[in-house]
């Protein structure tokens, strides 16, 4: 139930940007990185993004999410691994617990793609 | 005529969050008190640890709870019988407290009180294994409890509070007799993923284990105070 909320904190956000920019562009696509060890189901958050945008500025936008893996770092044999998640944490080789997270934790907006029209600006004043 | 473009934004989704729970601990910094986010699957025994809490440290301690539950005042009105200001949040269908939540909350709590002559603000989270723990509120120290009932397996299947927390309560020790539960298999699935959490046995039933909890406690209250 939380892809709620998220995709409420990733709406506002990218409406924060949306609106500072000097002409509002048409978004067309939100990249968005998400790590396996968070609590967020990509699924979940792609059905939650197209409920939550319609009637909004981000209808018809596509999200687009990158998974990253959940990668430790065994300070023990000075190398990464991939823990097994639900099953395993520890490093498969010298059995030291996980401590250093790193890659699985990330959620974030990575970039944006965007169109902006170029017809003439009528509110200009053109010489 | 169109022209694309792409702009990098990198901005951390739960960056707003983020910075409420900043703004809630700066508060609880300012006013000396410590801050508890309690989290757990619904029913571990939360409020009962609570009640357990504040019947032996209110003496010694100045505390007040935030109770946060998706629509009633339940849990709220079982622990003001302990003549402490509880501060009930209803999240309404979020099935988490957020750190905007508990800022109304706190907002409210030094309205009505002196906030500096607090020590403990024990944060009572919506009954759930997994949001919360992507949700800090402003906490100084995470507390996960996760009942001898639940199974060994459930740190390795809901991993990430699991991770986050500073101290696990294991709760309900009182009915291991009646279970197949191993105990040290829940401690060595937990250390795997957080070997440096302190681990405390309890039972809210019997007392086993609280004058534990209640030392550990005492050793994270803010000094200045
Ligand atoms: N046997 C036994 N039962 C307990 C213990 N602690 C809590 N319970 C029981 O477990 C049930 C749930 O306890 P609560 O304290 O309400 O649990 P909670 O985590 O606050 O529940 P929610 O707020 O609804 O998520 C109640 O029936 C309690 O009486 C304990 O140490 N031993
Ligand atoms: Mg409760
Ligand atoms: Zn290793």
């Amino acid at each position: 139930m939380h892809e709620t909320d998220m995709t409420k904190a990733l709406i506002l956000t990218v409406r924060d940007w949306w609106e500072s920019q000097p002409k509002p562009p048409e978004i067309s696509h939100i990249h968005l990185i998400v790590g396996q060890f968070t609590c967020v189901e990509p699924a979940s958050l792609q059905f939650a993004f197209e409920v939550q945008t319609r009637n909004t500025f981000l209808e018809g936008a596509t999200l687009l999410i990158r998974e990253t893996p959940l990668i430790a770092f065994c300070h023990c044999c000075q190398q990464d691994y991939h823990p097994e998640i639900g099953v395993q944490y520890a490093c498969p080789t010298c059995r030291s617990p996980m401590e250093d997270i790193r890659s699985g934790r990330e959620l974030k907006i990575d970039r944006i793609e965007y169109a902006v029209s170029e017809k003439p600006e009528y509110n200009k004043v053109t010489v | 005529m169109h022209q694309t473009f792409d702009a990098a934004l990198e901005i951390n989704l739960l960056h707003a969050n983020q910075e409420g729970a900043d703004h809630n601990r700066a508060h609880f910094d300012e006013w000396g008190i410590t801050c508890f986010n309690i989290m757990s699957s619904p029913g571990a025994g939360k409020t009962a640890l609570l009640e357990r809490t504040l019947a032996a440290l209110t003496n010694e301690f100045k505390i007040a709870v935030i109770e946060g539950d998706m629509t009633t005042e339940l849990d709220a009105d079982r622990l003001r019988q302990y003549h402490v200001p509880v501060i009930a949040i209803n999240t309404g269908r979020s099935c988490h407290l957020d750190s905007k939540m508990v800022s109304g909350g706190i907002h409210r709590f030094a309205h009505e009180y002196n906030p500096s002559e607090f020590d403990l603000v024990l944060v009572e989270n919506v009954g759930n294994l997994v949001c919360p723990a992507e949700f800090e509120v402003g906490e100084h120290t995470k507390i996960a409890l996760l009942s001898i009932t639940e199974g060994e397996d459930k740190p390795l299947k809901y991993p990430v509070m699991f991770q986050a927390a500073d101290c696990l309560l294991i709760t309900k020790m009182d009915l291991a007799p009646h279970l197949d539960v191993d105990v040290n298999q829940i401690v060595a699935n937990v250390r795997q993923m957080n070997p440096h959490v302190k681990i405390i046995s309890v039972s809210a039933k019997t007392g086993e284990g609280l004058n534990v909890w209640f030392d550990w406690i005492r050793s994270q209250i803010q000094p200045n105070h």
